[in-house]
């Protein structure tokens, strides 16, 4: 077995640390080995989103960024963007606005949503849709999704 | 819009948040991938790097000997299976092919076709060990599309298929057409003769593929008591466990399917591919074991949609269509079964044809076997038909809607299947269509056009089962065994709670294993909720009648002097004696104990899909770049149970349609390689790529059904292909006749008219 190497890192505010191969992507670490399995696997190779995660406040796809990466790094995933019981914004409107219909892209959409809101609260259609570019869905069409991004977007407790 | 009157309902027509909901958008549902169990072993399959080859040798000795393998399976480890058809909801197959497919036997058909199977204490020794499966090929010439598979001297896929002909005979010499059919109606020949206008094309399309963002999974435990239990993401759990039983030659009450979230499916998640690999690997390493596959894989190794060959001829006088001859080829892939004969049946549903002469054949060729997506078939071939409509109301001066309107089907128009439509929304879903913000608007600017088709599909009825548990406190738990691929959960609560005349909260609905409920077919056909509706329906009408004995009991009166209505129980001449739902639940134990509902249908009265789409672009003569500048979609839908979901089937279809049209295609070398098989080249919508897609629902009530729900999910990716090429025609002059309507063949096709 390859050496494993000791990984400290802040996940959902949390500080905890792990073991992990050289060769584990840190969307493999988080779903094998920390049992995170809100990010999803779509293709593996940075082209579908659905393994977005928030890493120093910045969108990656956890499935191209090894995990010895995380290393003194702030990692958010989709279980640290609601308050307690409280659902983030996004996650409401996505709920409200029924942006979901099979739910795998969702988490992140949620994610990578949720970068795009932190710094830019008033991001417009054209804006949403750019941003959003990165993260595939195919069962919405989209649609929905965009309006529960502007939704979100217009509700206080994002800008504030 | 409502089209019709419709009862006042509380619940259907509301637009509550799903019960599955907050585990999906807090990342804490369970899709297949998911789960964790207790010594649980991870695998990964070995796949042919050749379209087409024999299979002469396989030596797995140097993988099994690698540390870390805990188990190599082959074909050799299935057993022996007859050719028995098995109906899998959407597409059947024999057992016989699936177990071929599932692992190659004597020919790899296909390159990425699974040739072994390895477990290993984790997935990269998976990994490296099935590169260490020493399998001798010996090469032979792919056939890679329909024309050439037809040929007299093509290479045979299968040496000892024959072609099943028109007339139920078996062809003398084998062949690559694993069937042709006919329908055939009225005098094509005369109609030609005295028609105003003819109009004649042939069109290609390429094969692609539902493109669900959660690839395949499948994890099995089978215990030494011969039992097996398997977790899986797909479209039906009693499907995979009757497929099962046939490929592992398994009793079916022995096998569990637990059904896990799914994450999209679109018809591609009906069949099995890894679950009985995972099986075997289970039996043979006695620990559970768990395959998932990467996006490549899906692409090659799983059911895309056909691509094929078409030809169409249709004639028109005054004003109305008065022939249509069309010929189908469609890919089947590997294995005999594509959709062509859904094509065939479809194309034309919309409109009267007297008479006319369809030929479909399914033809065999070195690809993934095809599997169902989104209605099936009727996309390609109405991509044919809507155009040569298009180019029929161009020639004779009408409006591309109203030639449309003018030709439509109507309640007792005959298919050519014979079959005649019961009432229908065909003629309400152009008037809609007409009457749209989007068609009265004018078009305008250079390269700009605007294309209008229209599309019809069945729906499916087929099997539902569902149980309702009454709780003391007033909620119900809803027992189901539909897949929930979209919102299923809350449109069969909505049903519930409408047919007790409570709260929707009060409803909560739970899909259960193989072992928990009655059988359900697949979440396909746009069945759901439709069908389980009407299966919910059902058991929504016997706690009623339970209940309304019940109060009879409590009251000392007959039954007949209890009425059911508005959530309670009341006399019918005594306005004393009322008790609401949950007055009378928290009764159970005095009244006869605990209260369940059941509700068992075969749905034989699915109610057609009709949707009508308009459509403008833009095209770039430089960079070939076809814009989709406005899409509206009009579609009968019967009753919208949840309007949102509704809204979100029509325009996640059109999108899939959008991309169909536009861009997707498996793209093959001439060794039968996809040189395409990522989300980076198999080029998928974005949200860049897309405006808001404007939908109108219109509702014809289905009569075959409680609350008048007609199928929904599938229709709308119909219509796009051909109004998409119906718009660039309109923008640039050109027809394009062939699929994707890509930026390289537009720059090509226009190149080469200047």
């Amino acid at each position: 077995m390859p050496r494993r190497t000791h990984i400290q890192t802040t996940l959902n505010g949390e500080e905890i640390d792990f073991l992990c191969e050289p060769r584990q992507s840190l969307l493999e670490v988080l779903r094998d080995e920390l049992g995170l399995t809100g990010t999803k696997e779509g293709c593996n190779n940075g082209n579908c989103g659905a393994c977005s995660v928030l890493m120093d406040g910045r969108v990656v796809n956890s499935c191209c960024v090894l995990g010895v990466e995380a290393e003194g790094a702030e990692v958010v995933t989709i279980e640290g963007v609601a308050d307690g019981d409280t659902l983030h914004p996004l996650q409401q409107c996505f709920l409200e606005e029924a942006a979901l219909q099979c739910g795998v892209c969702t988490p992140g959409f949620i994610v990578a949503a949720k970068a795009l809101l932190d710094s830019e609260p008033d991001a417009d259609e054209g804006r949403v849709r750019h941003w959003l570019a990165g993260n595939l869905c195919r069962c919405t069409g989209y649609d929905k999704i965009v309006r529960a991004v502007l939704k979100a977007s217009e509700m206080e407790e994002v800008s504030a | 819009m409502t089209t019709t009157e419709k009862p006042d309902y509380k619940v259907i027509g509301t637009r509550p948040i799903r019960p599955d909901g907050v585990e999906k958008v807090t990342g804490k549902a369970l899709y297949g991938a998911d789960i964790h169990l207790p010594d649980l072993v991870q695998g990964a399959v070995l796949r042919s790097p050749h379209a087409h080859a024999r299979i002469l040798s396989i030596d797995t000795s140097a993988a099994e000997a690698m540390p870390g393998v805990l188990a190599v399976v082959t074909h050799s480890d299935l057993p022996v299976v007859a050719d028995k058809v098995l109906d899998m909801g959407e597409g059947a197959s024999t057992a016989s092919d699936m177990s071929k497919n599932v692992l190659a036997a004597d020919k790899a058909l296909y390159r990425g076709h699974a040739v072994a199977g390895v477990a290993a204490t984790n997935v990269h020794d998976a990994l490296t060990a099935i590169e260490a499966i020493k399998v001798e090929y010996e090469v032979l010439p792919p056939v890679l599309n329909v024309q050439d598979a037809m040929r007299d001297d093509a290479p045979l896929l299968d040496e000892s298929r024959h072609s099943k002909t028109p007339t139920g005979e078996e062809s003398e010499n084998a062949s690559n057409v694993a069937a042709h059919n006919r329908f055939e109606g009225g005098d094509v020949e005369a109609a030609y003769a005295e028609a105003d206008v003819v109009v004649e094309r042939e069109f290609d399309t390429k094969m692609v593929h539902q493109g669900y963002i959660e690839p395949h999974n499948g994890t099995a435990n089978w215990n030494s008591d011969g039992t097996l239990t398997v977790w899986t993401s797909t479209q039906g759990a009693f499907a995979v466990r009757g497929a099962l039983a046939e490929l592992l030659q398994l009793p079916v009450s022995r096998i569990r399917v637990i059904p896990m979230e799914i994450g999209g499916g679109f018809g591609g998640k009906i069949g099995v591919y890894l679950e009985p690999v995972a099986a075997l690997l289970s039996r043979k390493c006695g620990r559970p074991v768990q395959l998932t596959m990467d996006r490549t894989d899906v692409f090659q190794a799983t059911g895309p949609t056909s691509g094929g060959h078409m030809k169409g001829k249709i004639a028109v006088k005054d004003g109305k269509i008065t022939a249509a001859e069309v010929s189908l080829a469609f890919e089947a892939g590997a294995f005999p079964g594509s959709p062509v004969m859904a094509g065939a049946m479809c194309m034309l549903s919309p409109y009267e044809v007297e008479n006319f002469k369809v030929d479909a054949y399914d033809v065999v060729v070195n690809k993934p076997k095809v599997a169902a997506y989104r209605a099936p078939g009727a996309p390609n071939a109405s991509f044919c038909v809507e155009q040569l409509i298009d180019e029929l109301a161009r020639e004779t001066g009408a409006d591309p809607l109203q030639f449309r309107l003018d030709n439509s089907a109507h309640e007792g128009t005959r298919m050519i299947t014979g079959v005649a439509h019961p009432r229908i929304g065909q003629e309400e879903t152009v008037q809609a269509a007409q009457a749209s913000d989007h068609y009265q608007s004018p078009i305008e600017g250079p390269n700009r056009g605007r294309g209008v088709a229209g599309g019809f599909w069945f729906n499916a009825g087929m099997q539902s089962s569902v149980v309702a548990s009454v709780n003391p406190d007033g909620t119900v738990n809803l027992i189901e065994g539909s897949t929930d691929i979209g919102g299923t959960r809350a449109s069969l609560a909505m049903q519930l709670a409408e047919t007790l005349g409570i709260e929707y909260d009060s409803v909560r609905p739970t899909v259960v294993d193989t072992d928990s409920v009655g059988h359900n077919d697949v979440t396909g056909g746009s069945r759901t909720a439709y069908a389980s509706g009407q299966a919910v329906y059902e058991a929504g009408l016997d706690i009623q009648q339970q209940m309304v004995a019940r109060a009879a009991q409590l009251w000392e009166c007959e039954a007949e002097d209890v009425e059911y209505a508005d959530g309670g129980l009341r006399h019918t001449s005594d306005s004393e004696k009322a008790m609401t739902f949950a007055e009378l639940a928290g009764k159970q134990m005095e009244t006869g104990g605990p209260l369940q509902g059941r509700g068992s249908v075969v749905a034989r009265s699915p109610g057609a899909a009709f949707g009508v789409h308009v459509v403008d672009v833009e095209v770039d003569p430089d960079t070939g770049k076809v814009d989709i500048l406005r899409y509206t979609i009009a579609q009968d839908v019967g009753t919208a149970v949840h309007p949102a979901y509704v809204e979100g089937q029509m325009q996640g279809g059109v999108v899939q349609g959008i991309g169909w049209a536009l861009n997707e295609e498996y793209y093959y070398g001439e060794d039968g390689r996809m040189e395409n098989a990522s989300f980076l080249d198999y080029r998928m919508p974005t949200s860049l790529d897309l405006p808001m897609i404007d939908t109108i629902i219109v509702e014809v009530p289905n009569p075959g059904h409680p609350y008048g729900v007609r199928g929904v999910g599938e229709v709308p990716i119909v219509p796009p292909l051909a109004a998409i090429a119906n718009a660039v025609h309109d923008a640039t002059g050109h027809r394009f006749t062939e699929l994707p309507i890509s930026p390289r063949r537009v720059v090509e096709e226009l190149h080469n008219l200047q």
